[in-house]
């Protein structure tokens, strides 16, 4: 399941009604993205899904001795969704439980392909393609950033490939973590080396 | 008279959820204090619906607390106006928006619209004092932007007339 509501504000409110807005607002189609935060082995990842698709899969906070990345506190990742899909925003835990159950069960090792619609309608065409075509290296399977340069066509673009997978907005389940440096180096990862290496090993694509 | 500050020193939009959370609470207590604990569960929900609809017309994240609370307001008067459609006068709100908000931007014009009906004045509020677009003031007020330009027109006409009454015909 995803969180339980983190506003300790709202409590004042009377039981029950917190929620009803919630889902009234989500049905009556009123937001840019329903967002939650989501457990998982590698830290809670802050979820944000659109009318069409999953759009944001963030880890929450920088795992100690990761390096430099930008602030991912939950109120700075926020700001950051905010940005990329509009300011209405509002946590709605329902609709996100399905995108958690797939990533438990990709996280215990039962499910090799994410099924969960994404949406990848924020990203301008280049990093778009990029993406797409992220999607379809395979669970366990590592490619260089030459590779995926070759397969959208543009050879020579292997430095703009990496420059669109850092801002992979759709962490894990579009999958920037399986692309490795030319000699199978671990390069760069917005959550940190650690939890690329965490991944990969996870995929057994890396010996433990 | 100071002018409102402008943008460039405007706070910025906060994600709805900080919106809300920060004011989800007052807001209920504004509601329950004027319809009773149960209807001010549907118009709680009611205000937060107008606030969302109105967010993508906000410029900018000054005075948003009074701004919910001119809703909260606004919904008030429609749910208490309700079950004797167009036979209750507008009620005043003069008092609860004074109470709104502390901000300077609102006392500088106060003085000024204390005379104007309810709808007029908060027009002239969110228009002048808080900069708000018609778009923003009309989903505030529950009605539509042209609405929400001429009640802040007829507001600004009144109050021409107040400061001169004898260059009027």
């Amino acid at each position: 399941m995803t969180h339980a509501d983190p506003s300790p504000a709202l409590d004042l409110l009377p039981p029950g009604l917190d929620e009803r807005f919630r889902e009234r607002a989500a049905a009556a189609s009123l937001l840019d993205a329903a967002w939650a935060i989501a457990d998982s082995p590698l830290g809670p990842l802050l979820l944000a899904a659109t009318g069409r698709g999953l759009a944001w899969v963030g880890f929450e906070a920088p795992r100690a001795g990761s390096g430099p990345v930008a602030d991912a506190s939950p109120e700075a990742q926020l700001e950051r969704v905010a940005e990329w899909l509009g300011r209405r925003l509002l946590r709605v835990p329902r609709l996100l439980d399905p995108v958690q159950r797939e990533l438990d069960a990709y996280f215990a090792g039962r499910l090799h392909a994410f099924a969960v619609t994404v949406d990848l309608a924020g990203s301008p065409a280049f990093q778009r393609a990029v993406l797409e075509e992220l999607r379809s290296v395979p669970y366990g399977v590592t490619a260089t950033y030459g590779d995926l340069a070759a397969r959208i066509g543009k050879p020579k673009a292997a430095r703009a490939v990496g420059g669109a997978l850092n801002r992979n907005p759709v962490a894990i389940v579009v999958p920037c973590h399986r692309i490795v440096g030319a000699h199978g180096a671990l390069t760069g990862y917005a959550g940190g080396l650690e939890r690329k290496r965490a991944l990969l090993e996870l995929e057994g694509a890396l010996l433990a | 008279m100071e002018h409102a500050a402008p943008a460039a020193t405007s706070a910025a939009i906060p994600p709805f959820e900080r919106f809300y959370a920060a004011h989800a609470p007052e807001v209920y207590r504004l509601l329950a204090r004027r319809l009773g604990t149960q209807a001010a569960e549907d118009a709680f929900q009611e205000t937060f619906l107008r606030a969302l609809r109105a967010y993508p017309a906000l410029r900018h994240g000054d005075h948003l607390r009074a701004w919910a609370l001119t809703i909260a307001s606004r919904v008030a008067v429609d749910a208490l106006r309700r079950p004797v459609a167009g036979e209750l006068p507008d009620p005043d709100l003069s008092g609860e928006l004074i109470a709104l908000d502390e901000e300077p931007a609102y006392r500088q014009v106060a003085h000024l619209t204390a005379g104007l009906p309810p709808t007029e004045r908060a027009a002239v509020v969110l228009r002048y004092a808080y900069d708000l677009s018609y778009d923003a003031i009309g989903l505030a007020l529950g009605s539509s932007p042209d609405a929400a330009r001429q009640a802040t027109s007829s507001g600004v006409r009144r109050l021409r007339r107040a400061a001169a009454p004898k260059e009027n015909a």
